[in-house]
Order: C-alpha cells, then sequence, then structure tokens
C-alpha cells in the first residue's frame, strides 16, 4: 500500500473530524498502529485542529471545570487543593527524617563544641592562676634566698630596734647591707597600724639628730612575712620607726616613735 | 503521559486523568460550542453537560472507534446542536443563519489574546471563503462527507482534497 498517497488522500483529516464510517475508523486504527507515519500525520492534524477550535473559545474558565468537579463529587473538587498525605512517597518521608537527624546532629555538634570550649576556657583559667602561683612562690623562694644570704653575710649589719615609751612590746630589726645600700627591716614586732595611718623609717645621725626618711611602709598589712627592702644610701647612725598619716611627713613625729636602734659604729 | 495510559486511566474514572484530559481538550470543546450556540452563559452550561456526560459514559470509548479528541468532539457538537434545536434556545432568538467560526475570530472581544489565538486571526484573514466553509462544516458542525458533498455542492472525494489542502495550510501557520 502506498502510504504516502494514503495520507494525500484526505482521508486522515476526515478521520480526526470523525466525519468516517465506524468501518472506516476501525481500518485507520489497525493503519496507525502498523504505520508510524500515519500515525504522526493524525498526530498533527488532531493538534492544529485543536488549536483552530481552542482559538475562537471564550476566555479561558476556571469555574466550570470547578462546577464539573462539583456536579461529579470528586474527592478534590475546591479551588484550594489539599493535597493527600498520600501523595507522599517513601523518599519525601526519607529526606525529611535524613534532615530531621540531621538537624539533631548539628545540634549536638554545636553544643559538644561550646561544652569543650567554656572546658577550654576554665583550664585556661586554672593555668594561669598556677601560674601565677608558681611566679608567686618563686618570688617568695628568691626573696627567702635572699634573706638567707643577708643573714649569712659577714658585711650585713644588724641592729635590733627597741621598743620607746608607751610602745615597749614592739621590736623590730634592721639588716643593713651597705654594700648594697639597703636596708632589709624586720618588722614582725609592729602591731599593724591603725587606719589611715603608716609606719615611717627613718635613718638618723645623732650629733646633731637629723632624721632622714626612708620612705613608709604601705604593704604593711598585706605583707605576709612582713620584711622589707628599703633604700638607704645614707650613713646611718641610728634607726627609727614612727606611725604618722597616710602618705608620710616631713619629720618624726616622736609621740608615735615605736622602736629606735642605733647602729653599733 | 501517554495519552493511552491517560484515557485507559479515564475509564476507570481516575479524577487526575479527567483534569489532565479537561485540560487539553477543555478550550478545544467550549470553542466549538460556543460557535454553534453564540451565547456564554449557554455555553458554559453544555460544557458542563458534555464532561460530566463525557465521565459517565467514559466506559463506552474504545481507541478503534476513533481519536479520543473526535469522540468528546462528538458529544459536544450533538450536545451543542441538541440545544440549538430546543424550545428554549429558539426563543433567545440567536440568529445562527451564515455564520462562521471567523466571525467570532474577527469579533475577538471575549478572545485571549495568546499568541495562538493572533496567529489564528491572521491565519483565519488569509484563509479561502472554500476553506472556512469547509472546516466550519467538518469540524464545527460535524457534518460527515455525505452531508458536507450535499451541502457544498461538490463530489466527495473533492470534499476530501480540499480539507486536506486547508488543513495543510493551517498546520504550516500553528504547528511551526
Amino acid at each position: 500500500m502506498d502510504i504516502n498517497a494514503y495520507i494525500e488522500s484526505g482521508i486522515l483529516e476526515l478521520y480526526v473530524a470523525g466525519s468516517l464510517s465506524d468501518k472506516e475508523n476501525e481500518e485507520i486504527y489497525a493503519l496507525m498502529q502498523k504505520h508510524p507515519e500515519i500515525l504522526q500525520e493524525v498526530l498533527n492534524i488532531e493538534a492544529a485542529v485543536i488549536k483552530l477550535t481552542a482559538a475562537t473559545a471564550p476566555k479561558n474558565k476556571n469555574y466550570i471545570l470547578t462546577s464539573i468537579k462539583k456536579t461529579l463529587n470528586f474527592k478534590g473538587n475546591n479551588d484550594t487543593k489539599v493535597i493527600s498525605i498520600t501523595k507522599y512517597n517513601w523518599i519525601t518521608y526519607t529526606g525529611w527524617a535524613a534532615s530531621v537527624v540531621l538537624a539533631a546532629g548539628l545540634l549536638w555538634t554545636v553544643n559538644q563544641n561550646t561544652t569543650l570550649q567554656s572546658n577550654i576556657e576554665v583550664a585556661n583559667v586554672k593555668q594561669a592562676l598556677l601560674e601565677t602561683q608558681i611566679a608567686n612562690s618563686k618570688n617568695s623562694l628568691e626573696e627567702a634566698q635572699t634573706l638567707v644570704s643577708v643573714l649569712r653575710d659577714d658585711a650585713i649589719t644588724k641592729i635590733p630596734l627597741a621598743g620607746q615609751g608607751n610602745f615597749a612590746s614592739t621590736y623590730a630589726k634592721v639588716y643593713w647591707d651597705k654594700k648594697e645600700q639597703r636596708i632589709f627591716l624586720d618588722a614582725q614586732g609592729l602591731p599593724e597600724p591603725p587606719e589611715g595611718k603608716v609606719y615611717q623609717v627613718w635613718s638618723l645621725k645623732l650629733s646633731p639628730l637629723t632624721p632622714t626618711s626612708l620612705g613608709t611602709i604601705d604593704d604593711f598589712a598585706t605583707d605576709t612575712n612582713k620584711i622589707f627592702e628599703i633604700a638607704n644610701a645614707n650613713q646611718s647612725e641610728a634607726f627609727g620607726i614612727t606611725l604618722e598619716p597616710a602618705g608620710g611627713s616631713e619629720t618624726p613625729t616622736m609621740e608615735f616613735l615605736y622602736t629606735l636602734g642605733v647602729a653599733a659604729s | 503521559m501517554d495519552l493511552d495510559i491517560l484515557v485507559e486511566k479515564f475509564k476507570q474514572k481516575d479524577e487526575k486523568a479527567f483534569e489532565s484530559l479537561y485540560a487539553m481538550y477543555s478550550e478545544s470543546m467550549h470553542g466549538v460550542i460556543f460557535n454553534i450556540v453564540r451565547n456564554h452563559d449557554i455555553a458554559e452550561e453544555i460544557m458542563q453537560d458534555v464532561f460530566v456526560k463525557a465521565w459517565h459514559k467514559s466506559d463506552t470509548y474504545s481507541s478503534k472507534k476513533g481519536r479520543f479528541f473526535t469522540w468528546i468532539l462528538n458529544i459536544a457538537r450533538n450536545a451543542a446542536i441538541d440545544k440549538t434545536r430546543s424550545k428554549s434556545f429558539k426563543n433567545t432568538k440567536q440568529n445562527l443563519d451564515a455564520s462562521f467560526f471567523v466571525d467570532i475570530l474577527e469579533t475577538s472581544d471575549n478572545l485571549d489574546n495568546t499568541t495562538d489565538a493572533i496567529g489564528i486571526k491572521n491565519y483565519v484573514g488569509k484563509l479561502a471563503k472554500k476553506c472556512i466553509e469547509v472546516i466550519e462544516l467538518l469540524y464545527f458542525k460535524g457534518y460527515t462527507q455525505t452531508e458536507a458533498s450535499e451541502t457544498l455542492n461538490m463530489p466527495i472525494g473533492t470534499i476530501k482534497t480540499r480539507n486536506r489542502n486547508c488543513i495543510k495550510e493551517l498546520r504550516n501557520m500553528v504547528l511551526n
């Protein structure tokens, strides 16, 4: 059979129009199954006719379909479509489950990270504390070693300062390192100064009596061993300690002379 | 989706398949129906009747008997023509004499301004009267080849070749 001649006869256009007999329709159906070019020709004719007839339609009326679906009692006959839960397949569920697991995992990781970071901070603080303690210990050790060396040094002059007047029960000692021009004052025997007062250390010349301030002991209360290193470049003949208002005085207040001691020349 | 599968599902009363087929053919049917009755409200009413009917008698369709498009086109044309013969319709005094589908395209106030509609309008403007007549009778009115032959007073062979050539022109216009 000549397929082209058959197509050109115009019978397929009539087939789409529905103008043929039942017998002719069945023949064409059989031919379409056998010859893809006939089927393709029918599809093209149909597409063109659908476009032409659709062009004469009034504007798209969505409510017609809505109305039809209502008449037919369709389940989803509302405009607002309710998507049935059964539409979701296992991939959807798996996907959601996976994202939930992932989110939980992320939260856990973030939480772990925060905990670890705060642990590190705590450890850092502890370390700083220990370092300070070590530094303090080292300082104490150095101080102690210095003291020991001072006590053992022949060149060091030891001057006991005796309690004076009302303060007879107090005492102090001065270790004078002339070479290094410094004294170590051991003030263990002095009471804690009252509020607003400080001890002031004096270097004295005896004839005539000339006091020279070596400074005030501002950290008396906080110092644990009560040994204070004080610079002293004077040719001192005696040392005295008075109680003075905070900041110290120009000249010693003799009523509050606690201890006094003369250096053995 | 393959049309055969879609139609098979439709015959098994699958609502989604129905909606797909509606999307494919409803505009075309609306055009055909409106061309016959020339009344918006009546056309919409017939549209509903046609698709409800198609749903209920879906099991009577068989691909051996023709294209699915042709099947629903027949339902639409018959419903519209039945309507024009009813008493109530005659009372509306619609003047349907000598009106062709091209009239709708030429006075297209109520048409979608889609590229297709505009393209077809241009095409139809150039279309020979002999094409308008034969397309109107065969596709919009559902005449058999014998009826068309008698109405246009020409042999069936001539109807077939003329129609073939007219549709060829249409295809060149809208499918390329």
